[in-house]
């Protein structure tokens, strides 16, 4: 029993901290949504709970002073990325997702997952995280101080990204309009 | 609880090995991609955190998250379109009947 109220105490003392009780009930709603999102069968209810999953991550971020990225995460995800994708679903039909034919693939599949999750676990847990030694500054503005470094440091791959996001856009363009091929 | 960076690391891995699971287990091809959408949401995840809590904390991190989902961007809006012109071609959006370049 000691092991016990060893981890009642740790978990009091996690508890114990506001952002760690928004960081558990973010992580609890995102994970049950992203559970969800793999069990339901209709596709309209997957992306649903996919835009829960997403608003739950962007919850995440403000609470890492990422605000910005918060925001963006919002507007590209939760609105363009889930819209895109019903928009995909109402083009093309779909029947209801049937039971699965293979029993043994899907358990060889569920399996290796879960030990995929498992090594990673026990990677985190053995590793010894260095604290860091200065402080994050997320900058008085989070939005000017991202906006500074965009068009200082990292003015090339920010101008290599846009050109990119026309090409896939014009590519994905002549894909969904050209006729009968 | 000083640290509580390994706990954003460990959602981090839950939503990979969820959409993992998605990816590979499920047969319409939309829901591969969302299944796709949610694994790079993880790393995005990992980014902003170690960003934060990590050994050498910067705004860099979130620049590369900001990048990171331009990508994605653009790649659901060339999935998007991929699936609708094989949709239009072979009438399915099933990805086990589309192996007409495997053979």
């Amino acid at each position: 029993m000691n092991w016990l109220s060893n981890l009642i105490d740790n978990w009091l003392a996690f508890m114990s901290v506001g952002e760690n009780v928004a960081f558990a009930i973010l992580a609890v709603i995102m994970i049950s949504s992203a559970v969800f999102m793999i069990t339901f069968t209709r596709v309209v209810h997957m992306v649903i709970s996919l835009a829960l999953v997403f608003i739950s991550l962007a919850g995440m971020y403000v609470l890492l002073e990422a605000e910005f990225v918060a925001f963006v995460q919002v507007l590209i995800y939760a609105g363009a990325i889930s819209i895109l994708m019903i928009f995909g679903i109402m083009m093309t039909r779909h029947d209801e997702e049937e039971q699965p034919k293979q029993p043994l693939f899907q358990a060889l599949l569920l399996s290796g997952c879960v030990a995929l999750f498992g090594i990673i676990f026990y990677v985190i847990q053995s590793t010894t995280f260095t604290p860091s030694t200065s402080s994050f500054d997320a900058g008085a503005d989070n939005t000017k101080a991202i906006g500074e470094l965009l068009y200082n440091q990292h003015v090339i791959p920010f101008e290599l990204i846009s050109v990119l996001l026309t090409v896939a856009f014009i590519g994905a363009i002549v894909l969904a309009k050209k006729e009968e091929g | 609880m000083d640290n509580i960076l390994p706990s954003y690391l460990i959602m981090g891995a839950i939503l990979f090995c969820i959409g993992l699971y998605g990816a590979l287990s499920k047969k319409s091809a939309i829901v591969v991609l969302i299944s796709v959408e949610l694994m790079l949401n993880a790393s995005n995840l990992n980014f902003i955190a170690f960003s934060k809590y990590g050994p050498a904390p910067s705004l860099t991190g979130q620049i590369f998250t900001l990048f990171n989902i331009t990508i994605a961007a653009a790649e659901v809006a060339v999935g998007v379109a991929i699936l609708i012109a094989l949709f239009k071609n072979k009438g399915t959006s099933n990805v086990e009947e589309m192996d007409s370049m495997r053979y």
